[in-house]
């Protein structure tokens, strides 16, 4: 199932995948499986450490910022003036892992800013869509 | 005038009063300073100030009538954000769908 989170102005994007999350980790983490699926990249699992991924549009200024090794993961990730932090979370399940990637439009720093988006924009994020659908 | 950045509209539209006075236009059309202070619950000049923020991103117009200024929204400048959130969904779903090809063919 994949959703825009209008509620965080985030962008979530979430998928059971059958494999066990140590598999799906090491996709996430190893520098030469993410050149595979992501983009080329000079990763390595640890916090501060900053990449980059590579793409023929450009390049996205990453920076580690949290690590929980088989369970989540969160880097900044700046690209094309706008700064964000995308967040993985993996959850077993029976079948595999339930594997979340949610990427927010806010830096770390701006809580003032972070946080009136958990609070505020649910109701404003409601009336947008009508509003720009009126609009055309 | 150019586009606002997305970065620069989640800013403008960040704060609650921002985005309240940004509502109460889109809700009610054009309005004056006077008429949206007596209902924002802060100052003239603080309303003024945001409107100030919201003109740069774009959001709102300005209109000078006698010793009047009408602002009205501007509901398309809102269009970058809204296509940030389209294009990155479509952007990670492609890179799931890589994924997926990638943890197939991994050992376990």
């Amino acid at each position: 199932m994949n959703t825009v989170a209008t509620e965080t102005l985030s962008v979530v994007v979430e998928r059971d995948m059958p494999h066990p999350p140590e598999k799906v980790w090491r996709a996430l983490t190893q520098p030469h499986l993410i050149d595979e699926w992501l983009m080329k990249t000079d990763f390595k699992p640890a916090v501060d450490h900053c990449f980059t991924l590579r793409a023929d549009w450009g390049t996205v200024e990453c920076r580690v910022l949290a690590i929980a090794p088989n369970k989540s993961l969160s880097y900044r990730w700046d690209a094309l003036g706008v700064e964000t932090v995308v967040t993985w979370t993996l959850t077993p399940t029976s079948a595999g892992t339930h594997l979340r990637m949610e990427q927010t439009g806010f830096r770390p720093d701006q809580q003032q800013a972070y946080q009136g988006a958990k609070f505020g924009w649910p109701k404003f994020f409601g009336n947008l869509e009508q509003v720009v659908a009126r609009s055309d | 005038m150019n586009p606002a950045s997305p970065d620069q509209l989640f800013r403008s539209l960040a704060d609650p009063s921002r985005r309240a006075i940004f509502e109460r236009l889109c809700r009610d059309g054009e309005l004056t300073v006077g008429a949206l202070t007596a209902s924002a619950g802060i100052s003239q000049p603080a309303v003024s100030k945001h409107l100030g923020v919201l003109k740069q991103a774009g959001l709102v117009r300005d209109r000078h009538e006698g010793r009047q200024t009408h602002y009205s929204a501007q509901v398309r400048a809102l269009a970058p954000l809204v296509d940030w959130t389209s294009q990155m969904t479509g952007f990670w779903n492609s890179r799931f769908d890589k994924l997926e090809d990638v943890l197939k063919r991994m050992d376990q």
